[in-house]
């Protein structure tokens, strides 16, 4: 086993009756990586991520997080692993505070819970009873709870479903200090500007089946692809001409245009359009 | 199962700087009396059931029943055995469905806590709030309907245990029974009817011996009837056994039934227990 590995899958199968919801995956994280399951709903990634954490059993394939098989969890595996299900878990009787302080007591190395508490944002809601959170806030909680015990690995299943634009940056600011202070993040989302923001790599799983894994500028060989020049001619009419060599082309336009070219704009595939394609594809 | 393995890296973290075992237990305990102590639902149906069902009983029948016993002397072994039975059996029964439709449990899960401190803070719970409400009980009782307390060290000995077997065994089915409802609401659903026909038919609301036989012997399977009979060697007098359908309290055979309803109890949990609904695989 690579110790360089936090987590390793060769061959993941996982079936619901007929249903196929996990056909077959390879996977490796580094440490210290931050990895994004990207993919839409139904597509295997909160069965994957749980199979990872240790809930859910797997009919195939091996599994290794942090050196050990996940489907057999003891304590000094579990207090080195923290988990953000996906929205679930209310205390609605106890404080935030209360909450906080009583799940750091099952961590050997717990961070102090006032410190965690103000790292999530909820330095102004500590005393307020968690029924009366909104949305946002109880995400922030579950993330609280995820990386009290300071995990080596931190699990986030869809984060920042419910969030606004503003507490979704401020999440991608605590996930990167937690990425600088070496702590190994396996995410599922699937919205793709949050995998671009956050992820050294992202993989993208659909019909139960890793579609490629790669860094995000470059999935679907986004750098490589053609790049599209559009321009106006003199007459207004819009032109268009994909290229391989795009600076050439817009050289070329330029002499011909005897300086500014009318409307020129260069683009090369979004991560939208390259995703859609490989999602489609996969269908 | 297809699945291979590497056997798995030993992994050596110190537990070391977590409160200890027992420590913890009592943290989870405390925090499961907290929850409780705030959802007002629990406390007034909880706490409060045994005791306006006293103020209604004691307050219709004043009178007296065969060999100079009061009604409320009688029904107070009912009213102390239901209210145990609701502490345990029905708050678990209800509380862990919703516990487990929220993700409570699932949460708890994921974390390096022992599974077994989640249970023995259920059971610190239930064994806390059990005394609670019964002293409140027998309070109410001593002070308007001039109840008379147990007399001998035995008689509370004999209260200890039957309360101690009793509470044991409803717990263990509270918690088994608990993964018989599929949501959060439908706990309940499950446990109220359960709770309602044993308390008719062992002699709770009604004079057990007036009860039709097949009845009692229908009750004689479950623990209810039992705990009822054991308080009742508590709180009535000695002459009293001679009415029982055994011609005696029988606390042998009291012993023996509830220390059965345990073991089946615990069989059900290890076999039974769900930390994830369904629908979570």
């Amino acid at each position: 086993m690579d110790d360089e590995l936090a987590i390793s899958v060769r061959g993941l199968r996982k079936a619901y009756g007929d249903n196929v919801a996990v056909a077959g995956v390879d996977l490796d994280v580094h440490r210290g990586e931050v990895f994004a399951l990207l993919g839409p709903n139904g597509a295997g990634k909160t069965t994957t991520v749980e199979i990872l954490e240790g809930y859910r059993s797997r009919d195939a394939g091996e599994v290794s997080v942090l050196g050990a098989d996940p489907a057999h969890p003891d304590q000094g595996w579990r207090s080195r692993v923290g988990i953000v299900l996906q929205g679930t878990g209310e205390f609605d009787e106890l404080t935030v505070a209360e909450v906080i302080r009583h799940f750091s007591g099952f961590y050997p190395d717990a961070d102090d819970p006032d410190k965690v508490i103000e790292r999530v944002g909820l330095a102004g809601k500590a005393k307020a009873r968690t029924h009366t959170l909104s949305g946002g806030q109880k995400r922030r909680l579950d993330v609280a709870l995820g990386i009290i015990g300071r995990p080596e690995l931190l699990f986030l299943d869809e984060p920042t479903t419910g969030f606004d634009p503003e507490a979704r940056r401020e999440f991608w600011e605590l996930i990167r200090d937690l990425a600088a202070a070496g702590t190994t993040i396996v995410l599922t989302t699937h919205y793709l500007d949050e995998a671009e923001a956050l992820a050294d790599r992202v993989g993208v799983i659909a019909g139960g089946r890793l579609v490629e894994v790669a860094a995000p500028n470059r999935l679907g060989n986004r750098q490589e692809a053609l790049a599209t020049v559009s321009w106006r001619t003199p007459e207004g009419t819009p032109e268009s001409a994909q290229s391989a060599t795009p600076t050439a082309l817009v050289a070329d336009l330029a002499a011909r245009y005897g300086g500014e070219v009318p409307g020129l704009t260069v683009t090369r595939p979004t991560l939208e359009d390259v995703y859609l394609t490989m999602i489609g594809h996969a269908r | 199962m297809t699945t291979t393995t590497k056997p798995a890296t030993p992994v050596t973290v110190t537990l070391g700087r977590r409160p200890g075992a027992g420590a913890l237990a009592l943290r989870q305990g405390r925090l499961e009396i907290t929850q409780f102590l705030r959802s007002r639902e629990s406390v007034v149906f909880t706490m409060g059931f045994p005791i306006i069902m006293i103020l209604i009983f004691a307050s219709i029948f004043d009178g007296t029943i065969g060999g100079g016993v009061k009604f409320t002397q009688y029904f107070i072994t009912g009213m102390i055995a239901t209210g145990l039975m609701t502490v345990s059996f029905q708050n678990l029964g209800i509380w862990i469905p919703i516990e487990r439709d929220r993700g409570v449990l699932k949460r708890y899960r994921g974390t390096p806590m022992p599974k077994w401190v989640w249970f023995a803070g259920k059971v610190i719970m239930v064994v806390a709030i059990g005394i609670a409400e019964t002293a409140l009980l027998l309070a109410v009782a001593v002070a308007l309907f001039d109840l008379d307390l147990p007399g001998t060290a035995g008689k509370w000995f004999t209260f200890g245990w039957v309360a101690v077997l009793g509470v044991t065994a409803c717990t263990l089915c509270g918690i088994a029974i608990s993964s018989l409802a599929r949501t959060a609401r439908s706990g309940s659903a499950v446990v109220t009817p359960v709770a309602l026909v044993l308390q008719f038919i062992s002699g709770v609301f009604f004079v057990f011996t007036d009860l039709p036989t097949w009845m009692q012997q229908v009750a004689a399977l479950f623990p209810l009837k039992w705990m009822c009979q054991g308080l009742r060697s508590v709180f009535l007098p000695e002459s009293f056994g001679a009415q029982e359908p055994g011609g005696s309290f029988e606390l042998g055979r009291v012993a023996v039934v509830l220390a059965l309803w345990c073991v089946i109890g615990v069989v059900l949990c290890l076999t039974t227990f769900r930390w994830t609904t369904k629908r979570d695989g």
